[in-house]
């Protein structure tokens, strides 16, 4: 029996308790609830860590706390909460988990159990994160990237238990990660309802679908890696650790190859990237082609694009590594193929301008989110040309121009789709509008404030200010100036970073007082906005499945009055939309 | 040229390959829930083989340093194979069973499905004895996990693969279970059937371990130097 017929007529796991229906919860909505609470709270810290470090910076010695292990570990662990357990946890277990089955009419995951496992163990490995900060030392201050030898030898921050920590909590991730991958992938291969082909799905779920596929392929070089450390770390193999002498000491290890380490890591983090972007191109690209009443432009190019990208990110890695020193030949390939990666990228950003140009634009709060994220993603992705360019890369490596690179493409630019995302979906999730004030307002202070942060740091980069240092005082290559736009920097830093409570605020005050949203507030075509009940509730679509007769983007479609057409509408109802259209245009004519 | 970017703009819905027929939307080619089951298997396979895969190009990168001491030189523990090519033996007479026990189900014979179903499990713990039985014997040998990159590689390696075993082993506990309490073989054929790819599976890839680990550093110069390693 097809699984969709199958579905209709089997009983679904109805939750029986409160424990059920939202602690054990096994319906992928709850599942999508409770993995992004976990991920904005984790965000959250994140954003402290931050701000803390940007007083050290912007004004050395105001924090009494702030030594320079402290710094590492701050800057460390907000790069790997932001890059892993926010964005990553969020876009797949957040957006993917909650758009998925709604948006291919499924009425849920097909391992429903695993998918509850799958937050469960993200939450544990949260947990073993965030326990660093409590153990012995600190957490690691090895820096994100957690190169070896440094990040397990003596005199880094958290060298005991906090990189143990690190390490276990990010396998714990994978395996969490590796349960949702599967649950994603599978149910929309499998799961979809009636008539929802693959070039019928929206690109939001494209997107996440091509994002979980290389994660399924890409974490297990990042788990490689950390059993490895584990082992050198723990029971003093050599996989990375070369023959080393510290502290007048010298070690046991010998031979190991941290290069070795860098590729691996590199292996998964340039996927990484893309694992954050796609989703976001997918959510952009629905949230523009909806709020602009117009269908989106070269929807197979899109899809084309999307799994281009997604193919060559696994040839790109090196390009994070051509001052580790490697053959020519290597960066040349290398700076090649990142070259040719942005071609599909470019792609995507002329069809979302080509799906804007001449369409009824609503400047609604996703919109502008979804507007700030086009231009954020360009002014990264451009910069991005200047780093993969070996010859430009080696003078640039290590500055601020390189923070500031990635901060606009993989922080900035994916952290205000999740914004335009949450305020796009938080209708249908909680049947209620948040407030039009607030939203905007958060807007505004969120994206300039994030440019006036990350703006300047392109020009203290270009000066040779040097990342990673914990005080700039007292260096001659460094000017006063740089220290004046350092202390702006972090003034802007503390405000954005404080006006996030107004989004915290507007989601919690609108989920209980919003005004009622209705089913479908934006108008949009896809599925998720056509269910019997919002919020949907448990197995989503009553009695029967939808039918599914069209693509997601039928906007403004000639000869309809309503200027959408939502995918369950069939032929005969389209044409009977038609006459009443017609009509009604007589009508009008006649009076 | 403005007519030619908006012929993609006029609302078409593009639907048509990779596609549950849309002009026959009621006849949907879906899958049951067992395809499901198996598709996520396979996918899960692709992922354990990714994790492999990059272990054994760690593997081929580390062992062209020169502190690597091969573990197939005459007085080390893998000069005489026959204990790894025991243990081999008990995994594919595990797998046997359990291919007997899948066609067994498939033709609703409960007997041999029971029986083939048990012994494909026994087979494999027999195996995982045998390798713990190998550590111990590097470990007798002098050859701990930190003396050498090719010790702390033949742990880690079969290391991993008996744990995948062993996760095999807990799916084919439950099943067994449920046999016990007399669940129809309807209900169990399933998971015979999920148990034996996992099984085979397994099997393919100990023995690529297997051919890896008892190979020469020749073969890991010839393979690095094929894979720009070196």
């Amino acid at each position: 029996m097809a699984y969709a017929e199958q579905a209709e007529t089997e009983a679904l796991h109805e939750p029986k308790s409160f424990l059920t229906k939202y602690i054990w919860s096994q319906d992928h909505k709850v599942i999508a609830v409770q993995y992004s609470l976990t991920a904005l709270f984790v965000g959250l810290i994140a954003v402290v860590l931050s701000d803390l470090m940007r007083m050290q910076i912007g004004f050395p010695g105001s924090l009494a706390f702030m030594d320079a292990s402290t710094y590492y570990q701050a800057m460390t662990m907000h790069g790997m909460i932001m890059v892993i357990y926010l964005l990553t946890a969020l876009f797949l277990g957040g957006f993917g988990n909650y758009l998925i089955p709604l948006m291919v009419g499924a009425r849920d995951m097909v391992f429903p159990y695993v998918n509850m496992l799958s937050y469960w163990f993200y939450l544990l490995a949260v947990v073993v994160l965030l326990s660093s900060f409590f153990v012995p030392g600190g957490p690691t201050g090895a820096g994100w990237t957690l190169y070896p030898p440094q990040s397990i030898s003596q005199g880094t921050p958290g060298v005991e238990w906090g990189i143990v920590l690190m390490l276990v909590s990010l396998a714990i991730f994978i395996v969490a990660a590796t349960m949702g991958g599967l649950n994603y992938v599978t149910t929309v291969l499998q799961a979809r309802t009636h008539g929802m082909t693959l070039f019928r799905m929206p690109l939001s779920v494209w997107g996440i679908f091509m994002a979980s596929i290389m994660a399924l392929l890409a974490f297990p070089a990042l788990f490689v890696s950390a059993v490895m450390m584990l082992f050198d770390k723990l029971l003093g193999t050599s996989f990375f650790m070369p023959a080393m002498i510290s502290l007048g000491q010298q070690l046991g290890h010998q031979g190991g190859s941290p290069i070795l380490f860098q590729h691996l890591f590199w292996f998964f983090g340039h996927p990484e990237v893309y694992i954050v972007a796609l989703p976001a191109f997918g959510l952009v690209s629905d949230l523009i082609s909806t709020h602009a009443r117009k269908n989106i432009f070269g929807y197979r190019m899109m899809v084309w694009a999307i799994i281009a990208i997604g193919v060559l990110s696994f040839v790109v890695w090196a390009h994070h590594m051509y001052v580790s020193g490697m053959n020519p030949y290597f960066g040349f390939f290398f700076a090649v193929t990142t070259l040719i990666i942005a071609v599909p990228t470019a792609l995507k950003v002329y069809n979302w301008v080509l799906t804007l140009w001449r369409g009824d634009i609503h400047l609604t709060v996703p919109m502008l989110f979804a507007l700030a994220f086009i231009v954020t993603f360009l002014v990264g992705g451009l910069t991005g040309l200047f780093l993969g360019n070996v010859i430009v890369d080696i003078p640039l490596s290590d500055t601020y121009f390189v923070v500031a690179h990635f901060h606009m493409v993989m922080g900035v630019a994916p952290v205000l789709v999740v914004f335009g995302g949450i305020y796009h979906w938080f209708p249908k999730v909680t049947g209620r509008m948040w407030n039009d004030t607030l939203g905007k307002l958060h807007f505004w202070i969120t994206f300039l404030g994030t440019y006036a942060i990350f703006f300047p740091m392109h020009y203290l980069g270009f000066q040779g200010m040097p990342r990673r240092y914990y005080a700039y005082e007292n260096y001659a290559f460094i000017p006063q100036s740089a220290q004046d736009l350092n202390a702006f920097i972090t003034v802007v830093a503390l405000t954005v970073g404080v006006s996030q409570l107004l989004f915290l605020f507007n989601l919690a005050w609108s989920a209980f007082k919003g005004k009622p949203a209705g089913s479908n507030p934006w108008g949009a075509a896809s599925l998720e906005w056509q269910t019997p009940n919002t919020p949907p509730i448990h197995g989503n679509w009553g009695a029967k499945l939808p039918v599914v007769y069209r693509w997601a983007y039928d906007y403004s479609v000639p000869g309809i009055e309503q200027d959408f057409v939502p995918q369950t509408v069939s032929p005969e109802e389209l044409e009977h939309m038609r006459q009443l259209s017609a009509g009604t245009q007589i009508a009008d004519v006649k009076t | 040229m403005s007519r030619l970017l908006l012929r993609n703009a006029d609302g078409a819905d593009p639907g048509g390959s990779w596609s549950r027929d849309p002009g026959d939307v009621q006849s949907a080619e879906g899958a049951d829930r067992n395809q499901i089951a198996r598709v996520g298997l396979r996918l899960f396979l692709v992922v354990v083989s990714s994790l492999f895969f990059l272990f054994l190009i760690a593997f081929i990168a580390r062992s062209q340093m020169a502190d690597w001491l091969p573990l197939t030189e005459p007085l080390a523990p893998l000069a005489n194979l026959w204990q790894l090519w025991l243990n081999s033996a008990f995994l594919v007479f595990s797998c046997i069973a359990l291919q007997w026990s899948r066609m067994a189900a498939r033709q609703a014979r409960l007997d041999a499905t029971v029986i083939g179903f048990a012994l494909g499990g026994v087979f494999a713990i027999a195996f995982l004895t045998g390798q713990l039985w190998v550590w111990q014997q590097f470990v007798a040998w002098g050859y701990f996990v930190a003396s050498n990159p090719a010790n702390s590689f033949f742990y880690l390696l079969t290391g991993l693969h008996g744990l995948h075993l062993l996760g095999g082993l807990i799916a084919w506990g439950i099943i067994v279970a449920k046999f016990l309490h007399r669940v129809p073989l309807s209900q169990l054929s399933a998971g015979v059937e999920l148990c034996t790819t996992y099984w085979h599976y397994l099997l393919g890839l100990w023995f690529v371990l297997f051919a890896l680990l008892a190979s020469t550093p020749q073969t890991y110069e010839v393979i690095a130097r094929f894979c720009g390693l070196r």
